[in-house]
């Protein structure tokens, strides 16, 4: 193990500074090569890290001591072991082809530099949050992901709706992080200490306790926010709005995962109280049906991608409430690799069609540019789970854990399963097959440059043998690499299970082709009309939107404009009433002041009797 | 048999009676200053009178009275000289007409 580990997260800060402060003079090339390169050296360090743990070496662990406060001693230390290493190497690899794509797909941009840096203080967020060893740590990877994934979806604050959408995304992970600093104090004040070791600790003893269940929901209510659960979902689709790299990185391969991780990190507390693993697999269940059901309409090929993420984050989230520790991991990894994959195939194609990004207009686009129609269907095939694909691996074990926790999350899940086929296959079909809808855009298309389509070819390598593969690379078995506490959680392998993964989504990639390759659009429209309610609720995304504009929206507007009401009338009121008083009073008693020497000494006169009389009064 | 203590008392009283009207009536500034000092005056009589009948072995009640007159010389000083300005200011020492700093 080198001794360096601590370098992973504190290279790419360094790049970021650099980048903040002589990015332009860097150049255009030079610039993002530092916060690649950076990103790189991070990627190597953390594959040495890897493979020295596949050789049986202890894991690292390096801390400091940074505060006290009374009795709580902070220390501050990043950790790599097996968890750590499956999810760096993933981060790292995403972030390094991201950001050389990102070279291609931003020139140009008024904003070049302000954009790597930012991605580069991103990455440096992310793998901090990963190697943290303590909940003060990690929430401080958590906030900088925050950060930055609110200026990057704005980064075409220009526009007024992609600045609004930046807003969303920000208020509602903040209303998710609150979750975090409640779960801290609580912590804190039960367990007596933010390191997770301490934390687990306390917790072996104390399973079942109220604050275990407590601080488990609140944690998740944290993850909630951030890997976009219902019901703080709203923000991930809205967050299409930034640029396509940055969904790539931030709101599919890496920062979303960060609330999964959450989960799976604090697994022993979450285990500790069985009600908090049951609300994570329910909640994971609903999102990934209900994901899976809006993604099927969108007609934006980046929304489609948004939808299906979060519905990937809902496996995973069962996956983990189920018992699924190594599943849910295991596919925060390969949905890592190939949703980053199918994310910048959507941005190669967006970017040769000069910002079209409805799919309705696209069509037959597999000619123009092979490459990115490719890899764009090695990374459909493996978010579909077909086998040998990466996604087939992972998505099978969810299900096989699903299946031997609980039958109606099984369901779910194969249901999802089949719908996840169905939409890709339908974003594929109409992107990049039949006629070209739109003769003017597809005119224009063209493949996109080698520094584009290098890094497609590069996520596509793992998102077609990682999970083939994953055992020769981590020397064992993923489920006891990600063995959870020592022990290997293993479901027996079940041909059933595997007969439902696999024909589900053999028949949704069927079912998908036929709909929408070979059955005529009037026949289609027919169809819609025929189920017009179901239509318009689902294209609507259940009214999702709608309704927290009414209830939060508007609630709060409301309570601002009453609380507008009382500072202008109440609070101002007072204070100006207040002075308003002194010049009445002033006003009045000035006219005592009336220029007449001789009146001022009748008062003295007057003033020094009545005194005497008053002092013989008394003193008599 | 000299004369007994209320008779001072009451010739102190009428002087500063009459000095009260007069800075209280007159609208001739020099005018109010002499009866300022009338009244000065009538407090130096209490003073000698009470210091020569209930302490006679003592001098507090004289010191005390040339104080008084001293600051009442330095006060006519200022105060004669305010009225100069005055008169060559605006030619008139109405004490009813010198009302800038009214409120």
């Amino acid at each position: 193990m080198p001794g360096s580990m601590w370098l992973i997260p504190v290279l790419p800060f360094a790049a970021s500074a650099v980048l903040l402060f002589f990015g332009r003079r860097l150049g255009a090339v030079l610039g993002p090569l530092v916060g690649a390169a950076a990103t790189g050296t991070s990627f190597v360090l953390s594959l040495l890290g890897l493979l020295a743990l596949r050789g049986g070496a202890p894991a690292y662990h390096a801390q400091i001591r940074w505060a006290e406060v009374g009795d709580l001693s902070i220390r501050m230390g990043f950790m790599f072991d097996k968890l750590e290493a499956a999810v760096v190497t993933m981060v790292t690899f995403a972030s390094f082809f991201i950001q050389l794509y990102a070279m291609g797909y931003m020139r140009g941009d008024a904003k070049y530099n302000r954009f790597f840096t930012i991605v580069s203080l991103f990455t440096a967020g992310m793998l901090t949050t990963v190697m943290a060893d303590n909940l003060l740590l990690f929430t401080l990877g958590w906030e900088i992901m925050g950060f930055a994934s609110f200026s990057l979806i704005g980064h075409w604050f220009e526009k007024i709706e992609n600045a609004w959408a930046a807003f969303k995304a920000f208020v509602t992970t903040r209303i998710g992080d609150l979750g975090l600093m409640a779960a801290m104090f609580l912590l804190a004040a039960q367990a007596g200490t933010l390191q997770f070791d301490g934390i687990f600790e306390a917790v072996e003893g104390a399973a079942g306790a109220w604050w275990v269940t407590l601080a488990a929901l609140f944690l998740f209510w944290a993850a909630v926010g951030k890997s976009a659960q219902l019901p703080l979902h709203v923000w991930l689709p809205d967050a299409m709005a930034g640029p396509t790299p940055v969904s790539a990185l931030i709101h599919a391969a890496t920062m979303v995962a960060a609330g999964v991780f959450l989960v799976a990190r604090n697994y022993a507390l979450f285990e500790a109280s069985g009600t908090a693993l049951d609300v994570v697999a329910w909640v994971g269940g609903v999102t990934l049906l209900f994901a899976a059901v809006v993604a099927v309409l969108q007609e934006d090929i980046k929304k489609v991608l948004a939808y299906s993420t979060m519905s990937q984050l809902g496996y995973m989230m069962m996956a983990l409430g189920v018992g699924g520790y190594a599943a849910g991991v295991f596919h925060v990894v390969t949905h890592g690799y190939f949703k980053a994959l199918l994310f910048l195939g959507a941005g190669s194609v967006i970017h040769a069609l000069h910002h079209e990004q409805n799919m309705h207009r696209m069509g037959g686009l597999f000619r123009r540019m092979p490459v990115t129609a490719v890899t764009f269907i090695i990374g459909m095939l493996a978010l579909a789970g077909i086998p040998p694909f990466a996604g087939y691996y992972s998505k099978d074990e969810i299900l096989l854990a699903a299946y031997e926790a609980n039958s109606a999350l099984f369901w779910i899940g194969s249901v999802g399963a089949l719908l996840t086929a169905f939409y890709m296959t339908r974003a594929v079909v109409l992107t990049f097959f039949g006629r070209p809808r739109d003769k003017h855009v597809f005119e224009h298309a063209h493949e996109s440059p080698a520094v584009m389509t290098v890094p497609l070819l590069a996520l596509a390598v793992p998102s077609l043998l990682y999970g083939l593969l994953a055992p020769q690379l981590l020397g064992q078995p993923v489920h006891q690499w990600l063995a959870f506490g020592g022990h290997a959680a293993h479901h027996e392998p079940s041909s059933f299970v595997m007969a439902v993964a696999t024909g589900v989504a053999v028949a949704g990639i069927l079912l998908g082709a036929v709909v929408f390759g070979v059955v005529p659009a009037a026949s289609r429209k027919a169809v819609i009309s025929a189920l017009r309610p179901l239509y318009t609720v689902i294209k609507n995304k259940f009214y999702f939107d709608e309704l927290y504009q009414a209830v939060f929206v508007r609630g709060t507007r409301a309570l601002a404009g009453v609380a507008g009401v009382v500072d202008r009338y109440v609070i101002d009121g007072l204070v100006n009433g207040a002075a308003a008083l002194t010049v009445f009073i002033g006003s009045q008693t000035r006219r005592l002041t009336n220029g007449f020497a001789q009146a001022y000494m009748l008062v003295l006169v007057g003033g020094v009797v009545l005194g005497i009389i008053v002092f013989q009064a008394i003193g008599g | 048999m000299p004369l007994p203590l209320p008779y001072f008392l009451v010739l102190g009283a009428l002087m500063f009676a009459v000095g009260a009207w007069g800075a209280l009536s007159r609208s001739n500034a020099v005018r109010v200053l002499m009866s300022i000092e009338l009244m000065l005056n009538a407090v130096n009589i209490n003073l000698v009178a009470f210091n020569r009948y209930l302490t006679p072995s003592e001098l507090t009640g004289q010191i005390f009275s040339i104080f008084v007159i001293t600051i009442a010389a330095a006060e006519a000083a200022l105060g004669l000289a305010i009225v100069l300005m005055i008169a060559r200011r605006r030619g008139a020492i109405d004490i009813n007409k010198i009302n800038t700093l009214r409120g």
